[in-house]
């Protein structure tokens, strides 16, 4: 699961069956820090979201699974939850590798 | 699965069914020091962890599906295990 930002909609009067109706809108896939990972993608939305909107996505076959209706088509991405409050600290505040021989976390 | 730490949390108030009554965290996977760092995604927490822990990641479907108790729950990552120690050859 990955988190974007929504920067337009797609329409397309052509779908495959069992993808009509579904809103479609243009993402831009972003890290922790909201930087932009990769290029613009196009993902189903499920809960509303609109333009600006910072949401939660879904990738892979769960993607079609969080469709309302049909489950059994071709979604590869989809909204899942529109973010209200992201809180992320530093990445100096953790130590994030691992180092050889024990590594005690508790 | 994979080890990851802790790194934030996300608050949503609209979203999927499948996420209702569970936290969202942002995991930072973890690498040895020679490694380029991979990068953080968001999990589902079923093992109430908080911010700065070390935690057990399953990033697959079905796997995620059996956690949640849901054949049709549209999860991948879900944090199945908080870390105490990690032992790694020298």
């Amino acid at each position: 699961m990955l988190l974007g930002i929504v920067k337009g909609n797609a329409v397309c009067t052509m779908k495959y069956p069992g993808t009509q109706g579904l809103k479609l809108l243009v993402v831009q896939p972003v890290n922790k820090h909201l930087q932009p990972l990769g290029g613009l993608q196009v993902a189903a939305d499920t809960v509303q979201a609109g333009e600006g909107d910072l949401c939660v996505m879904v990738r892979a076959r769960e993607a079609a699974l969080a469709l309302p209706d049909e489950k059994f088509v071709p979604i590869d991405l989809a909204l899942v939850g529109i973010v209200d409050e992201l809180e992320v600290r530093s990445d100096e505040s953790f130590k994030l590798t691992l180092q050889r021989g024990w590594n005690p976390y508790s | 699965m994979i080890l990851a730490k802790v790194v934030g949390t996300v608050v949503t108030t609209i979203s999927h069914p499948d996420y209702k009554n569970r936290r969202l965290l942002v995991v930072q996977p973890l690498g040895l020091e020679d490694e380029a760092p991979n990068t953080d995604f968001i999990a589902l927490d079923n093992t109430h962890a908080g911010i700065g822990d070390t935690v057990l990641v399953n990033r697959e479907g079905n796997g995620a599906r059996q956690v949640l108790q849901n054949p049709n729950a549209c999860v991948i990552s879900v944090i199945v295990g908080i870390v105490d120690s990690v032992y790694l050859q020298e």
